[in-house]
């Protein structure tokens, strides 16, 4: 019987031929990521209690993103920590202040198609979108991996979500991945694994399958992932990785799946989630002319470089609503730089939107981005729970790149199809 | 693992981890601190205060969604609770329970127990007393191969066990 490639990759990592979902297998890592906020001072503190060494260190990737760019004191002994922990434990791939974790460790050539890889953020599913099967764990669960290398799982079930035709200008991915908040829910497909797939994902950039791969976590996803083809191949060959292997890396057939779930890509629109949860997803229709204060532009989710390109086809030669807060946060330092090579970042300072440091910020309400008392805003990033980005008080709705940049040009919430 | 006795937190669905640890909660390197006093400052500010050792937090659909934050969980079993009832639990929030040496038991009539009900819980059999309802309640049995996990209560005790025995 075929297999998923989610089951194909488990497989290899518990050394069997053949697993079936509900089954559990103690699987072997390939690659182990951990940041700043769950990494050195908790999982790397339960190690050192344990007293024994990292199981591999060429399999260990530490970085530093979440408590960074901020003179905040408590966020600084967070950094000397993690910089101090990782020299004295020899870690090899310390990456300090590069961008997010979910962007830098593929960008650090880390990452191929058939991985099994843990990281310790809940948005570690975002290296699916590598044809890898990637979840995420809490910090003494990442302590157990640092320990021994081995995992416990539940092989999940697999479900298809097939997005067909072509999305139209002005919809992306995350207009997809908010459709399917807004239509199943936050746990709609809890401990499954979500394969994308579909003429629309094929033609999608590997960052926008990246926003893809990211958001199997709003919808409870265990892991999320896409097939890797040439494009794939191309983009980790250009960041380094070597021997990448698009052949063996994909589901059979006559694969089995808990469901398949089509998505017409021709006649999606733009979609929003309105406070406070990315389940409350609808058409951008509902919600359109809500006053806003502020928009963000950020996260692992929303502000890579296609990000930044999307919000650059929406300001180009235009500016923003006078008085308007617009704060963008890009998703690395390699992706900023390209974006300022190409004339992107000028396209959205012109416009008058505020160029912040990268690294997660606004997406945990640290910052200038956070929002103030009281205040609307919206906002790239991928939740917008109560507290989140602000204070209870304030409002946080999700948009695409492109309707992000469009409420920016207006204050108010805008189909960014006017400006396209 | 010893019976539970305590009151019943009771709350509803979608407890989000943001409500549980709020961002900030945790600072620095060292230990937790005080942090656990804004476990769902949003949403119950009494609950921090009031809660205490034994007591359980029981809720509905989707408990812990969000972050891989460990602090959720933790700042709930720092202020005493010594389980968790849902009727479903995000996938991360269920293993960090389990992990830091706290039973989450998935109940399908979580919704029946009321706000300071007096709870008598057996961790090994899945099985709830309300004693102040006079109902008993029959959870899902924790698979078999996290008993190992709470046995040792939690998984750091279990990594120990476990080091010492390969060593
Ligand atoms: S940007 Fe936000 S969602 Fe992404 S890793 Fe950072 S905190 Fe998490």
């Amino acid at each position: 019987m075929g297999q998923t490639l989610a089951e194909k990759i488990i497989a290899k990592a518990a050394g069997v031929d053949h697993v079936t979902p509900g089954e559990i297998v103690t699987c072997k890592v390939d690659l182990a990521m951990m940041h700043d906020s769950a990494g050195p001072r908790s999982a790397g503190k339960n190690l050192d209690k344990l007293g024994v060494p990292i199981w591999d260190l060429d399999k260990l990737v530490v970085i530093t993103d979440h408590y960074i760019n901020d003179d905040n004191p408590s966020h600084q002994e967070i950094q000397k920590h993690a910089q101090s922990w990782s020299a004295d434990h020899d870690i090899k791939h310390f990456i300090k202040e590069q961008g997010i974790c979910h962007i830098v460790l593929p960008e650090g050539g880390h990452v191929k198609p058939g991985m099994f890889i843990v990281g310790g953020d809940s948005h570690s599913v975002t290296g699916g979108a590598f044809g890898t099967f990637m979840v995420g764990v809490g910090a003494t669960e990442m302590t157990g991996v640092l320990a021994t290398g081995e995992i416990w799982a539940r092989v999940p079930e697999t479900v298809r979500i097939d997005v067909t035709g072509a999305l139209t200008p002005g919809v992306s991915a995350k207009d997809v991945i908010l459709k399917l908040c807004g239509d199943y829910g936050i746990m709609g497909f809890n401990y499954q694994a979500i394969e994308y797939s579909g003429d629309a994902v094929s033609a999608m950039s590997v960052e926008e399958r990246m926003t893809l791969a990211n958001m199997a976590a709003e919808l409870g996803g265990k892991a999320g992932y896409c097939e890797p083809d040439q494009k794939t191949a191309d983009a980790l060959t250009g960041w380094g990785a070597k021997d990448i292997d698009i052949e063996t890396w994909r589901s059979d057939a006559d694969a089995t799946y808990a469901k398949t779930v089509t998505i017409d890509g021709n006649a999606l629109t733009p979609h929003v989630a309105a406070p406070s949860s990315p389940e409350n997803s609808t058409p951008i229709a509902e919600h359109k002319g809500t006053k806003l204060d502020q928009a963000y532009l950020g996260a692992c989710t929303g502000a890579k470089l296609d990000d930044l390109r999307m919000a650059a086809a929406v300001l180009k030669g235009r500016k923003i609503k006078e008085g308007f807060k617009f704060m963008i946060s890009p998703s690395s330092l390699a992706m900023a730089e390209k974006a300022k090579a190409d004339g992107t970042m000028k396209i959205i300072e012109d416009a008058g939107g505020i160029i912040l440091p990268m690294g997660c910020s606004g997406c945990i309400g640290i910052g200038p981005s956070r929002l103030e008392e009281d205040t609307v805003g919206i906002s790239s990033t991928n939740r917008n729970f109560v507290g989140r980005a602000g204070p209870k008080s304030s409002k946080l709705f999700l948009g695409s790149p492109y309707t992000v940049a469009a409420s920016a040009l207006t204050g108010e919430i805008t189909d960014p199809r006017e400006f396209l | 693992m010893r019976t539970i006795n305590g009151r019943a937190w009771r709350y509803g669905a979608n407890i989000d981890t943001d409500q549980l640890a709020p961002i900030g909660s945790y600072q620095g390197t060292g230990d937790l601190g005080d942090g656990a006093l804004n476990c769902l400052r949003d949403m119950d500010p009494n609950f921090s205060k009031s809660v205490v050792e034994g007591d359980v937090f029981v809720a509905t659909d989707n408990m812990g969604i969000g972050s891989s934050r460990e602090t959720a969980p933790l700042f709930l079993r720092t202020l005493g609770i010594r389980a968790v009832v849902a009727h479903s639990f995000a996938r991360i929030f269920y293993r960090n329970c389990f992990n830091i040496g706290l039973p989450a038991l998935v109940c399908p009539e979580a919704n029946e127990i009321a706000m300071s009900d007096e709870l008598e819980i057996d961790p090994l059999t899945g099985e709830i007393n309300n004693k102040t309802q006079g109902k008993v309640y029959h959870c899902q049995p924790i698979p078999e191969h996290l008993m190992s996990i709470v046995d040792a209560g939690g998984l750091m005790p279990f990594l120990e066990q476990k080091l010492k025995k390969a060593s």
